[in-house]
């Protein structure tokens, strides 16, 4: 459309190359080879098995009894922490955004979990926060004469939660926190005037023009959180059970710890389906919303 | 720095609150900060102590054990070469979305974030199996690959959109003085879009820096980034807080104190343009 | 042949046929330009002859050299944007000195070229300053500046004053046709504004629709237009149109009768030829536009506004008589094709 000669469009497309190759490359040989896998007796234990075994890898995994859990505990852990960093994000964003003593050191100790690397994250929460004697939690129930709860032995998932909300609200707070900067003050200070209260600022001012970062904080994260791996191994291990089982650590699991790659293939072709629905939903929804 | 402030309650308000949900969010990571400063005794005791004296000895324990430098090093080496690597490749991708859209500029940007979608684990035998194959298993060079790969269809997206924002008739005028492609590039549009190539290449650091499944998965003592020295903390010495934390502080400190520096930079980049 | 010469030039943006089959001579140092209604192609063509847009079918040819597919870099143009298009990095004698710089210039040249440049465009002050701190008339003379550095063939300017203000507009104006005069330069310069067309040009190409309607000198078309819309489209306000039913004596075929405003004249009753009654007065100081609608009128068509250069009494609602002058009307058949133009010759 832009340079006319049919030697700058070859160096259009030129310029696409590397990259649409690479990835093609990152997708379809791991794709083709999962797939394969999926149908094939693969199991590292029994290195003398093998063959072609129709449908049956996906009927194992499917009728695994955590199979179910593990898609509806990645829905949960997905829509609870995009819900939880939204909301805090948003709010927080708003307290902030006026000056007062100490403003850029609040907004630096505010965002500084979003730096933290997960294992770290994970490691912190487990033993220093949660632990249910010595860690920090324990002693505010004790403080409060309460009984203290064993966070990741009782409410694994939510464990989890608190720990991918604590990483990631300060990314939807930041991203808000910009955002905010470049809202139309006349505006704000018109429809004070006129008498409008915050619930109606916040309605028709404020939350019309966060409407594109909101988009941008979601897709990002529910990139991210779609396949959360390294808090669940390091902290509960997907335990008790299956109760904080998501499919990224089901599939991890029937691989590396019950050493059977068809089955974990099988499960990875259904993570790639779920994947791809969300992405289909996400992208109806938003794609518009980042473009222009 | 309190003078220039009106105070009424509602800053008073507005001013506590904010400082109680900063520090309320910040404690962990400085309830780990001092706890590095403990020895381990100290580090478990009940209540939590407070005042005490600093030691440097985990520190020093963590390096005699594992040879911190040399997983440094891994980490600073992977996230370099893979953001630089990653901009070769997304820059010139984004222009031409940016610049040259052609039909389906949309639909092979949608696949490209399509494949960020898909779960790591999803690829994980495969990538493992290749890898061994080829002799890759805890290469540094293997994880800088894989790092740009995870990273690239967000570097596309971020510098899409912050070529967006450079109105194309400036590139046009250049190429009307006689520009190539080449000339328009680094004369022109290089300029014009270092901010959010900064924020982008910002991004991408962070990122692969914290990156953790892959480095747990593919790598062991040879490659292994800091990520997974925290983690070989984790399990049969968990109830070593004070030599977990030094370890961990060890190994967010140096992204950590770079995101505040880089915060501004970052954020324009990361929101692909939505915030004006 | 001429200069510029655009053969069967075709445009398709998808299915949208936005060019369609332009031919067009341009001679070397005409001043041409383009106008039409918004959306007609005007911006399309002039950057299909720069080449920032593809050529779908015809040719371009530049002094002799068949362009069609060229890179914008070799063709030896240079353009003048809407947005003026600076790079905002560079000062000012940094942008002006660009395209010398990119074809390696030797350096003593590139000062001496800019220098004489910045002098033509009274910019010399301001040479080391970034576009950012120059206002928008300032900017427009750099953007004018960068283009005659070059010395290019051919000057494309794209909407170039709609940004500044009027007064500034009039300014730059007279600034560009007297650049014009100087450098001999040739020029295909798209605008909205009748009198930038009108003063500008040595002919004006009226587009509608990605074809051409006429192409002519100023005059030419506001005298002779060739059919209903040119008609219409050229002068201000636009020309009145009446039914031919309600004219004695129309040509055989005519539907339309066309008079220009300053042709049409308020009279006695018992003069008139339409009768109807008075609308709106637009009194503006040196003329008075008053608009009256006729008795045969219907609710949606447009009143017929009378020019005068005298202060009127009539007031809104008032009965009024409207005559006109037989040697400047204009007949227009079912098509809007003009049958005939009765004007007196160019001069008259
Ligand atoms: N990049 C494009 N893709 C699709 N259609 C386009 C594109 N550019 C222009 N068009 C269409 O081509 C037609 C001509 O557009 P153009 O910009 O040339 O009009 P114009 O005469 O310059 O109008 P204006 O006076 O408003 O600037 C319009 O219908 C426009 O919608
Ligand atoms: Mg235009």
């Amino acid at each position: 459309m832009s340079s006319p000669d049919q030697e700058s469009r070859l160096t259009q497309r030129l310029l696409l190359t590397p990259a649409v190759s690479t990835l093609l490359l990152w997708m379809i040989v791991p794709l083709v080879m999962t797939i394969y896998f999926s149908f094939i007796r693969y199991n590292l234990m029994q290195p003398d098995a093998s063959g072609f075994v129709g449908w049956s890898n996906y009927e194992f995994f499917i009728t695994n009894p955590a199979f179910g859990d593990a898609v509806f505990n990645t829905l949960l852990l997905l829509g609870s922490v995009v819900i939880i960093t939204v909301t805090f994000g948003l709010a927080l964003a708003l307290l902030i955004n006026d000056p007062f003593p100490g403003q850029g050191l609040v907004r630096v100790l505010l965002i500084s979990p979003f730096f933290i690397m997960p294992t770290v994250n994970a490691l912190l929460w487990k033993h220093m926060m949660m632990n249910p004697i010595y860690g920090v939690l324990a002693q505010i129930s004790v403080f409060f004469g309460t009984e203290p709860i064993n966070w990741l032995q009782d409410l694994p998932l939510f464990s989890v939660i608190i720990m991918l909300s604590w990483q990631w609200m300060p990314f939807a707070c930041l991203i808000f926190i910009t955002s905010l900067q470049s809202m139309d003050k006349e505006q704000l200070e018109a429809s004070s005037l006129d008498g409008a209260t915050f619930w109606q600022q916040f309605r028709y001012l404020y939350l019309p023009h966060l409407a594109r970062p909101m988009s941008v904080v979601i897709m990002i994260e529910v990139i991210f959180l779609l396949s959360v791996f390294a808090e669940i191994f390091i902290t509960t291990s997907g335990g008790p059970g299956t109760a904080s089982t998501n499919l990224a650590y089901l599939i991890f699991a029937e691989a590396l710890l019950n050493f059977d790659v068809g089955a974990a293939s099988a499960g990875a072709v259904f993570a790639i389906i779920l994947a791809n629905i969300v992405a289909i939903f996400l992208i109806r929804m938003i794609g518009k919303n980042l473009e222009n | 720095m309190f003078g220039s402030y009106e105070w009424n309650k509602k800053l008073v308000i507005r001013t506590v609150a904010s400082w109680a949900l900063a520090l309320l969010v910040f404690f962990p990571i400085l309830f780990m900060l001092v706890t590095s400063f403990k020895t381990e005794l100290q580090a478990i005791a009940v209540p939590s102590l407070w005042v005490f004296e600093p030691t440097l000895e985990n520190y020093t324990e963590v390096q005699d054990r594992s040879d911190y430098l040399h997983f440094a090093w891994n980490s600073i080496i992977t996230s370099v070469l893979s953001t630089i690597l990653g901009l070769l490749i997304a820059v010139p991708a984004a222009y031409s979305f940016a610049f040259a859209p052609t039909k389906r500029s949309k639909d092979i940007m949608m696949w490209m974030l399509s494949t960020k979608m898909m779960p790591a684990v999803g690829a994980l035998i495969p990538i493992y199996v290749i890898c061994q194959k080829l002799g890759l298993l805890d290469s540094v060079f293997a994880l800088t690959i894989i790092f740009t790969m995870i990273n690239l269809p967000i570097m596309v997206w971020m510098l899409y959109s912050n070529f967006k924002d450079i109105p194309r008739e400036i590139l046009e005028a250049a190429r009307m003085d006689g520009a190539t492609l080449w000339d328009e590039f680094r004369q022109v549009l290089l300029p014009l879009s270092m901010g959010g190539i900064a924020s982008t290449g910002l991004l991408c650091l962070v990122l692969s820096w914290n990156e953790a499944f892959w480095v747990l998965n593919l790598t062991s003592a040879n490659a292994g980034t800091l990520a997974s020295l925290v983690a070989s903390y984790s399990s049969p010495e968990g109830l070593f807080w004070a030599k977990l934390s030094a370890v961990s502080v060890l190994a967010i400190g140096p992204i950590v104190v770079f995101g505040w520096f880089s915060q501004k930079q970052l954020v324009q980049g990361l929101t692909f343009g939505a915030v004006k | 042949m001429g200069f510029l010469d655009l053969e069967a030039v075709d445009k398709y943006y998808g299915k949208l046929h936005a060019i369609k089959g332009i031919d067009l001579s341009i001679q070397q140092g005409e001043f041409i330009v383009f106008v039409g209604p918004s959306g007609c192609g005007k911006s399309t063509l002039l950057r299909m002859i720069a080449g920032l847009e593809r050529i779908n079918g015809g040719t371009l040819t530049l002094d002799g050299n068949d362009i069609t597919h060229a890179a914008p870099a070799k063709r030896d143009l240079a353009m003048v944007f809407q947005t003026y298009a600076l790079y905002p990095h560079m000062t000012v004698a940094e942008n002006m000195s660009f395209s010398l710089r990119l074809a390696k210039v030797d350096k003593a040249i590139i000062d001496e070229k800019v220098k004489t440049a910045a002098d033509k465009l009274d910019l010399t002050q301001y040479l080391d300053r970034t576009p950012k701190a120059l206002s928008g008339g300032q900017r427009q003379r750099v953007a004018i500046g960068r283009a005659i550095v070059r010395q290019p063939k051919v000057f494309l300017f794209d909407e170039p004053l709609s940004n500044l203000d009027a007064a500034l507009r009039g300014q730059t104006r007279v600034e560009i046709a007297r650049l014009h005069r100087e450098l001999g330069a040739t020029t295909i310069y798209v605008t909205h504004d009748q009198i930038e067309a009108m003063t500008l040009a040595d002919r004006v190409v009226v587009l509608r629709d990605g074809i051409i309607e006429q192409v002519g000198t100023p005059l030419e078309l506001y005298d002779h237009p060739a059919n209903r819309f040119v008609a219409q489209f050229i002068g201000m306000p636009q020309m009145n149109l009446i039914p031919t039913s309600h004219v004695p004596a129309a040509p055989q075929g005519s539907v339309e009768l066309g008079v220009r405003t300053e042709h049409m004249a308020i009279c006695a009753m018992g003069d008139a030829r339409i009768k109807g009654s008075v609308e709106m007065v637009e009194s503006l100081g040196n003329e008075t536009l008053i608009h009256v609608r006729p008795e045969f009128a219907g609710e949606h068509d447009l009143p017929l506004i009378i020019r005068q250069y005298e202060r009127t009494d009539l007031q809104m609602g008032d009965e009024a008589g409207v005559r006109w002058d037989d040697q400047h009307v204009h007949f227009f058949d079912a098509d809007g094709k003009t049958l005939t133009n009765t004007v007196q010759g160019v001069a008259a």
